[in-house]
């Protein structure tokens, strides 16, 4: 997802003047590309990621389109104050991108893990929150917020994922890709836990139950539409998130279902519910000791669609 | 306005008069009609707390309605107890929590620059802020970036919220830590208006650094229940205490 990122930003600055990068001493190895070409619209500020979102809001209130760039939880939580009252107050545009989604970092350690970052940033005002699947929705996305005026924050993966995406797609802010259709269950993936969700959804059709995908890439706001025709269309909605079960997706998708008065429809938050991962791995490794891998989604999933099936 | 308010920051307000006074008076580029004037001065007050002084010059100085200032606290209105933007003109940015305008205020600064635009930046700052790491993560980056256009001033009153900066967390030797952090660093009087207009247009000469302007001021200057009274942080005049206040400041002229 970073180089589609990457390749994404190049051809926005080719086109518009007024877009700026600035890095917080990150990025070595993917953003070469765009300072040859733009070394007078990138800036690195040195490890200092209040500076650096002070720096892009006063750059933006002057008329520029400005990206910030770091890894994890620096260029979120070190200086939510920062994107709060400078960048979302003033409805600045600037565009927060984190590299090292929920568990890309899995080894680094708990400082590498962005496990709380869309609850947060999503409860603040002005600010939209899109977590792509895979490296095609990265570089829409990527075009989509440099279009957006307005704060938004882009949640990449790392390096190096696959394609999930088999088809072009219509990418646009607020609203869900469908990528399966079915009647049974629902999976709403936001990030890169999509092809998780599609290879679940291609376990349970040959245990004969058929899953809807949708791939919510815009957290904030979300796709409400889509949510509830999904509570209508199926007896089942579960939804897949790299990122802690309290605040990301899951309860943007609870608050929905909760607040709609005509929806039986059963529900379930895969997520990270254990807090702290005070052991390391890869991020596969992690996905699987969360629940989250295909064999433990699959287990979480075949009781509900049991239990619906009961009703 | 702070009386009818019942509001805090008295003291901190007024530490600063002789200050914006000459910057909007002789130092700023800005045009009241055109507050969004694109070659504009920018004037940050990042001491957001002391609002009540900054909003008291801009309708002075023609930005918005004298009539406004008595909204101030008020139920349904904009003017807030902390530096708001959005609605009062001539307010560039929100401030109230501190550490955060010389960021900004870098930024814009450095926009200028890239724009070849010929507007300078003037982000006015607390002693009390300089407590916030933010505050040096800015100071570092200006001079290093030559950001000439970029003027902080330090409204250093010596006070902060609890205590005296000695007691709190001394700063000093204030002065040579801008100088060592590649600032060209003035420290003056702060309520000499000579003083002040006269660093202010020295630093139109500086080519390379930004400008640090310490200036040496007086918590609750002008009214002497208020000077370097700690209590005037927080403390509203009543009724007796205003016009007392009153009578000394008219007195002055």
């Amino acid at each position: 997802m970073r180089a589609a990122f990457f390749r994404a930003l190049v051809r926005v600055a080719e086109e518009r003047p007024d877009v700026h990068l600035i890095v917080g001493d990150i990025g070595f190895g993917a953003v070469e590309p765009y300072i040859i070409k733009f070394p007078d619209r990138f800036l690195n500020v040195g490890v200092a990621e209040q500076n650096l979102t002070g720096i892009a809001a006063g750059m933006a209130l002057s008329g520029k389109t400005v990206f910030t760039y770091s890894i994890g939880n620096f260029p979120t939580l070190r200086c939510l104050e920062q994107i709060r009252n400078d960048v979302c107050y003033h409805r600045a545009n600037v565009k927060i991108v984190a590299v090292g989604g929920g568990f890309a970092y899995g080894a680094l350690g708990m400082t590498h893990h962005a496990t709380e970052d869309l609850a947060i940033l999503r409860a603040l005002p002005e600010m939209t929150v899109i977590a792509p699947a895979d490296p095609i929705e990265a570089e829409c996305a990527t075009e989509a917020v440099a279009a957006h005026s307005g704060p938004c924050y882009l949640r990449l993966g790392r390096a190096g994922e696959a394609v999930v995406h088999r088809s072009p797609i219509d990418f646009e802010i607020g609203k869900a890709i469908q990528v399966r259709e079915g009647t049974d269950v629902t999976f709403i993936s936001t990030g890169g836990l999509l092809g998780t969700a599609l290879e679940v959804a291609d376990a349970l059709a040959e245990m004969g139950s058929e899953a809807r995908v949708l791939s919510m890439h815009t957290v904030k706001p979300l796709d409400a539409d889509a949510v509830l025709a999904a509570a209508r269309d199926t007896r089942a909605i579960v939804t897949l998130e790299e990122h802690s079960v309290i605040g990301g997706l899951g309860s943007a998708v609870a608050e929905v279902l909760a607040e709609a008065s005509d929806t039986h429809v059963s529900f379930k938050r895969l997520g990270v519910a254990t807090g702290f991962s005070r052991i390391v791995g890869s991020q596969n490794w992690l996905r699987h000791h969360n629940g989250l891998s295909v064999e433990a989604v699959l287990q979480s999933v075949v009781p509900l669609l049991a239990t619906s099936e009961a009703r | 306005m702070i009386h009818r308010a019942k509001s805090s920051h008295a003291g901190s307000a007024l530490s600063m008069v002789e200050l914006l006074v000459v910057l909007y008076n002789r130092i700023l580029r800005i045009d009241p009609s055109r507050p969004d004037w694109p070659g504009r001065d920018r004037f940050l007050l990042s001491k957001g707390h002391a609002c009540a002084g900054l909003y008291a010059v801009l309708s002075a100085r023609g930005f918005f309605p004298a009539a406004w200032l008595n909204d101030f606290y008020k139920d349904s209105t904009p003017i807030a107890g902390h530096v708001t933007h959005g609605s009062i003109p001539g307010v560039e940015v929100s401030t109230g929590a501190l550490g955060h305008g010389l960021a900004i205020g870098c930024g814009m600064a450095l926009a200028g620059k890239r724009d070849g635009s010929t507007y300078r930046v003037f982000v006015l700052l607390s002693d009390g802020e300089c407590d916030e790491g933010s505050t040096w993560e800015a100071a570092l980056f200006a001079p290093h970036h030559r950001l000439n256009n970029l003027i902080a001033i330090v409204d250093y009153n010596k006070i902060q919220s609890l205590g005296t900066v000695k007691d709190v967390l001394d700063l000093e030797p204030f002065r040579k830590k801008w100088e060592a952090f590649g600032w060209a660093t003035q420290e003056i009087d702060g309520h000499d208006l000579g003083q002040i207009e006269r660093a202010l247009e020295d630093t139109a000469r500086e080519s390379s650094r930004p400008t640090c302007i310490i200036a040496h001021t007086v918590k609750g200057k002008g009214i002497d229940f208020m000077e370097n009274k700690l209590l005037w942080h927080y403390r509203s005049p009543d009724d007796q205490e205003l016009r007392l206040a009153l009578s000394q400041l008219e007195s002055v002229e």
